[in-house]
């Protein structure tokens, strides 16, 4: 968590939902011994000044959370999470204002490219899910070979378009990860969709993945 | 010293801001106008006397936070 963090309880409840414990760590906190993976969930660290993600790659945990990644630990970044390790180069390119300079809360339809990674693991390639974006700033740019396409933007029946890009992100990419598939990041938040009450759970299946990755440390 | 960063888009990076403040030129009758480009200047001030230090300073800041290298590209302007 950062200054500015403001999903994290919505994260750490979809954890333990899915059978993790989890515990809410403050940015200044130089040790995550003991925890098996993190999740740098949703908001505005720092206030988005400067870029979104540039000043919280600094605050002290990230060399934890840059650890952890090197050691093949599940870490995953969400919405602000996702800016966050592009910013820190633990994922390739970034993330700019959204192509129609508009702010966009609404469910978007994804559909799987891989499931090499801790976040898509239990799903298939192929799958539609759907889970809310809300973001200004998710329009990707500039994927590095190597690094994965886990999630796009899509229609109802899995047709990636440019109608079904919200945002103008480069090929309707939605989700990366890096090649080992340990590091991953997405602009929607699989978090607020684990319940059908709140009108799909197909996040549940994300972060059923993610908690599947974790191995005792 | 004080020493200005200009920030702008790199070459094939959209410019949603740009184009829209370029369209609107247009209807306001500025027809010549062709592409806008919005960016952004960061000033720092620096205390050393140097211009070659205060320059090579900015440009490490520059690399480390001030600019995202993905996205962006600066020209530093030692202002005196």
């Amino acid at each position: 968590m950062f200054p500015g963090t403001n999903c994290e309880h919505d994260v750490a409840y979809a954890l333990q939902e899915q059978g993790a414990t989890a515990e809410l760590v403050w940015h200044t906190s130089e040790d995550l011994s003991g925890f098996d993976g993190v999740v740098l969930p949703g908001g505005f660290a720092h206030g988005d000044y400067l870029r979104t993600g540039a000043i919280a790659r600094f605050s002290p945990i990230m060399e934890e959370v840059a650890r952890m990644a090197a050691g093949g630990r599940p870490v995953l970044g969400i919405c602000n999470g996702f800016q966050i390790l592009c910013e820190a180069g633990m994922l390739s390119g970034a993330l700019m204002k959204n192509r129609d300079r508009s702010f966009l809360c609404r469910p978007v339809h994804l559909r799987v490219e891989s499931t090499n990674s801790i976040l898509t693991r239990e799903a298939r390639v192929g799958q539609v899910i759907q889970i809310p974006l809300n973001s200004y700033e998710g329009n990707y740019v500039a994927p590095a070979a190597g690094d994965q396409v886990i999630l796009r933007y899509c229609g109802a029946d899995g047709e990636v378009d440019d109608e079904s890009n919200p945002n103008g992100s480069v090929d309707a990419i939605a989700g990366m990860a890096n090649a080992a598939g340990n590091v991953a990041g997405l602009m929607p938040h699989p978090e607020r969709a684990i319940e059908s009450v709140l009108g799909s759970d197909d996040g549940a299946l994300l972060i059923g993945s993610f908690v599947a990755s974790l191995q005792p440390a | 010293m004080r020493v200005r960063v200009n920030v702008q888009r790199r070459p094939g990076i959209a410019d949603p801001e740009g184009s829209t403040t370029a369209q609107a030129l247009r209807s306001l009758g500025f027809d010549e106008v062709g592409t806008v480009a919005i960016g952004r200047a960061i000033l720092v001030e620096v205390e050393t006397d140097d211009q070659d230090e205060a320059r090579g300073r900015v440009e490490e800041m520059c690399r480390q936070l001030l600019t995202n290298p993905v996205l962006e590209d600066f020209e530093i302007e030692v202002l005196a």
